[in-house]
């Protein structure tokens, strides 16, 4: 008899955005449990360095600072893909946020009056710290932004934010279950009743039913051949929304390269590098990045620094290696002191994987993954399309608003505002929810499973040859090669085939070990269909995007299209489908009409329509499409939105 | 030439009755800059598909893959073979419940030291969503990241000799964790409130001073400092008990 486990609601994931929903939901009353592939503090969010971004406007640098030029900032990062009215949702509770996570205990790098040495735009200057904001939060650079934002603790913000959040959730007794997998959602007549659950200490299966369930599993890089992320980044919370035929994935094809993933190793150096006056150079050790962003210098976002990289290794001006071509990131100005303070984890990390003493010497970089803007999409509140009872917060969805391109330092800040923001949302609904306890629904969604894990084991159906490891590589292969920076549309379709026949010859895999415990293989090959799933998603959402915008450039697209494609892609996947369903939504009401960025230098073909027209569009689709409710009317968090509905109503 | 590598691992399933410990010999070619995350996944996927481990950042700093590498606990994943002897014996930390191969329960034992050291701020005060945050020297929130920075990888328990041979030893972690609080001005706990639990056998003065956990933590975490710390803050609450017992003065210590 397996076990069958009971909440009120139920959270996949022990990151920051998982444990802050958490906290919430649990403040609202309900009884709530955590799922954990790991024990929770070594969720990837404790790899996170930088910092967070909020306008607190705290040092000389960052003075002048507004909730209202933060989001106008990540509108512009997001290339005029993002829903505005949820980054308006996130620039104005960030600064909160920030200050509740010093409340409990972190130990932020704070302002010290009086004169300071920086670098900025490669020279050295002394600026004087306003002596009357001794003590509050200290901000660094990062790109794209207007004002230093950046909140950070050294370059272990993750690290001290995921061990101060992890520590309410112990003072609170919410039960975190670690090496736990979720690997289908229990659902029925469109609403989420909880998941099946793989204990990776036993490998037994388990249920758990729930009000409300919330993903909040990160990203997914690991489709990737080269990614900074954790090996556990896997995307299995997008697997098993998408398995469920019903909920969409958006923007899948929206996948961020970070500038500075060290060579080889693929390891992240922050942002925080540059912010703090690193700068990047060739072969010929030249500073090439003023010659293209005059600027916005190595602090322009991250897809146009990303991109300048590769535009001038395609030059020529790379540094060969036997780990394929890089750039220097060139660390040695800042001096030993800083180097050993504020970017400690960066010194170690160069001294231990490379050898390299970043005080005295290069460290080599190229563009890697780093982030997946795309994921289970979901209304303002947090509730996934298409699915009640279902939300998700975090990388793993799509709240949406990084858009096309996510500015550094905005996603763990996403992390801890979406999961206080959504978490109290779903709180409230759970209480509007009775709990259903369908013991026969839980016991068709464990067999299932079962059946699944004992064809693995027994070896299929007779003809099983295949095996996992392969299956992965070919795929990653793939994606590293043709859905990458620069992306032609050729490619794209050789790609969406290529991974379509492995995606089918993953319905004949043959394990090499038989035993069912905690067995990595299996593991491994119940993953597999899930990772193969999201990456045609990214690969035919990419094929079918016939523009550039943010973080997807097309050679043979080269410009924005805001007369076509001012567009959100939703990805489904029908049951027993090889491939996903491709549809559009519009990105949301706009209050910024699409512009210029102000870096990056593309040329942009303009709407047509006005923005009205295109705003009435977006709510008549909203109702056409019968997606959640949200707690309060679409478009109540933009500023000029509340003004335009009180003046037609007066 | 490359070297030819011998990774003499630990096997042993404790959940199938007919699995027995053991080490395993797994050969494999020495490549350029390789660590140990690299070395073992290569086992997994050439040789051992069933192989137990546990990694998550690969980077040093989710403190997942401590394990006793030639017989000295530390981080798997930054380890190079370069810098071992052909002949590398890997097996799990001890003091920590065994999942299988490699991999221990860190995850289980860490949330039971939180619980017990009472790992968080404790406060009166409530957070006001509409005030400025509370003001902090610059320098007292450094020295508070210089122990926050622990990542609870476990190295110093399994490299302790108390903590192999007492199992409710507080040990290094956690009374790095109550100096992280003692640190820090937002936490109203004082000497006292800590007397208990600190000044003990299972606290501080279980310690017989063998300091392996400074010896091995990866961090490079300051045990010697926050042991001596401990002592000295807990002797002092001790003394003033005493003198206050004998009817003199107050303690001298807050």
């Amino acid at each position: 008899m397996s076990e069958l486990i009971t909440t009120d609601v139920l959270v996949i994931g022990a990151g920051l955005a998982g444990e802050r929903a958490a906290i919430s939901a649990s403040a609202e009353g309900n009884e709530v449990v955590i799922l954990s592939l790991v024990p929770p503090r070594r969720s990837h969010s404790c790899a996170a360095q930088g910092g967070m971004q909020a306008a607190l406007g705290n040092c000389v640098k960052g003075a002048g600072d507004s909730e209202e030029l933060h989001w106008l900032d990540t509108v512009k990062g997001s290339d005029w893909g993002c829903d505005q009215e949820v980054a308006r949702i996130f620039a104005d509770t960030a600064p909160v946020a920030m200050r509740e996570m010093a409340h409990h205990g972190v130990p932020w790098t704070r302002v010290k009056g009086g004169p300071a040495d920086y670098f900025i735009k490669g020279k050295k200057v002394t600026l004087e710290e306003p002596h009357e904001n001794e003590g509050l939060i200290m901000h660094r650079d990062f790109g794209g932004v207007s004002r230093w934002r950046t909140c950070y603790t050294a370059d272990g913000t993750g690290h001290t934010v995921l061990y101060t959040m992890d520590n309410m959730v112990v003072e609170l007794g919410i039960a975190v279950h670690d090496r736990m997998e979720a690997i289908s959602l229990i659902h029925d007549a469109g609403r989420c009743h909880g998941a099946v659950v793989r204990c990776l200490r036993t490998g037994e299966l388990k249920t758990y039913l729930a009000k409300a369930t919330v993903i909040a599993s990160g990203g997914f890089g690991r489709i990737y051949k080269y990614s900074t992320n954790a090996i556990i980044n896997q995307g299995s919370g997008q697997s098993i929304a998408l398995d469920t035929g019903l909920v969409p994935l958006g923007n899948m094809e929206a996948v961020q390269f970070h500038p500075t993933g060290i060579v080889p190793t693929d390891i992240l150096v922050t942002e925080g590098c540059r912010g703090d006056g690193g700068l990047l150079l060739d072969v010929d050790e030249y500073r090439f990045m003023p010659d293209y962003e005059p600027d916005k210098q190595e602090l322009a976002s991250r897809d146009v620094v990303s991109r300048r990289m590769t535009e001038h290794m395609q030059k020529g001006k790379g540094v060969p290696s036997p780990d394929g071509e890089h750039l220097w990131l060139d660390l040695r100005h800042l001096g030993e002191d800083h180097l050993r303070t504020k970017l400690r984890e960066v010194y170690d990390i160069c001294m231990y994987f490379l050898g390299v003493n970043p005080i005295k010497e290069l460290v080599p970089v190229r563009p890697t993954q780093h982030y997946s803007m795309g994921g289970i999409r979901v209304n303002k509140d947090g509730h996934a399309y298409s699915l009640k009872g279902l939300w998700s917060v975090g990388e793993s969805a799509c709240w949406d608003l990084h858009g096309m391109n996510r500015l550094g330092g905005n996603s763990l800040a996403e992390t801890v505002v979406a999961g206080m923001f959504c978490g109290q949302r779903l709180g409230e609904w759970a209480n509007s929810q009775t709990l259903e306890v369908d013991t026969a629904l839980a016991d068709i969604a464990l067999n299932e499973q079962q059946e699944r894990i004992n064809a693995l084991i027994t070896g299929g159906m007779g003809e099983a040859n295949e095996n996992v490891d392969q299956l992965l590589n070919e795929a990653q292969d793939i994606l590293q090669a043709k859905v990458g920076i620069f992306r032609k549309g050729e490619e794209l379709a050789e790609a969406v085939v290529g991974l379509r026949e492995i995606y089918q010859r993953s319905r004949n895999l043959k394990m090499r070990s038989a035993f069912k415990g905690a067995n990595p293989e299996l593991a491994a090959a119940l993953r597999l269909p899930g990772m193969l799933k999201l990456a045609l998603c990214v690969a035919k959402g990419a094929l079918l995007r016939t523009e550039s915008r943010g973080g997807h450039s097309r050679e043979d697209y080269p410009k924005r299209n805001d007369r076509d494609w001012l567009k959100r892609t939703l990805a489904r996947w029908p049951v027993g489908a090889d491939e996903p369903e491709i549809s559009y939504e519009p990105v949301g009401l706009l209050e910024s009409p699409p512009g210029h960025r102000g870096y990056g230098g593309a040329e942009n073909i303009a709407m047509e329509e006005s923005v009205e027209d295109y705003n009435e569009k977006v709510e008549r689709e909203w109702i056409e499409q019968g997606w959640q409710e949200t707690a309060t009317p679409l478009g109540e968090e933009l500023k000029e939105m509340v003004e335009y509905a009180s003046t037609k109503q007066s | 030439m490359a070297r030819e590598l011998t990774l003499r691992i630990f096997r042993y399933d404790p959940l199938n009755p007919e699995s027995k410990p053991c080490f395993v010999d797994y050969k494999m070619e020495e490549t350029p800059r390789l660590n140990l995350f690299v070395a073992l996944h290569r086992v997994r996927e050439k040789q051992a598909p069933d192989l137990q481990f546990d990694f998550v950042c690969r980077a040093g700093v989710c403190g997942s893959c401590g394990m006793m590498i030639n017989g000295r606990p530390t981080l798997a994943c930054r380890t190079l073979t370069a810098e071992l002897p052909e002949t590398i014996t890997l097996a799990p930390m001890p003091a920590f419940k065994l999942i299988g191969d490699l991999s221990v329960d860190t995850g289980t034992w860490f949330r039971g030291m939180s619980e017990r050291v009472e790992s968080w701020i404790h406060t009166q005060k409530e957070f006001d969503p509409k005030a400025e945050e509370q003001r902090m020297d610059d320098g007292t929130a450094q020295k508070i990241y210089e122990l926050e920075r622990c990542i609870e990888c476990g190295c110093c328990v399994a490299g302790c000799a108390t903590a192999n041979i007492r199992e409710d030893f507080l040990g290094a972690t956690a009374l790095n964790r109550i100096g992280r609080f003692m640190l820090d001005p937002r936490d109203e706990r004082d000497s006292e409130d800590w007397f208990e639990l600190v000044a003990t056998d299972e606290g501080v003065f279980g310690c017989m001073g063998l300091m392996g956990c400074d010896d091995v933590c990866p961090k490079e975490l300051p045990l010697l400092e926050v042991f001596a710390y401990m002592r000295r803050r807990m002797s002092q609450v001790a003394a003033g008990r005493a003198k206050a017992d004998a009817g003199t003065s107050q303690p001298v210590i807050t």
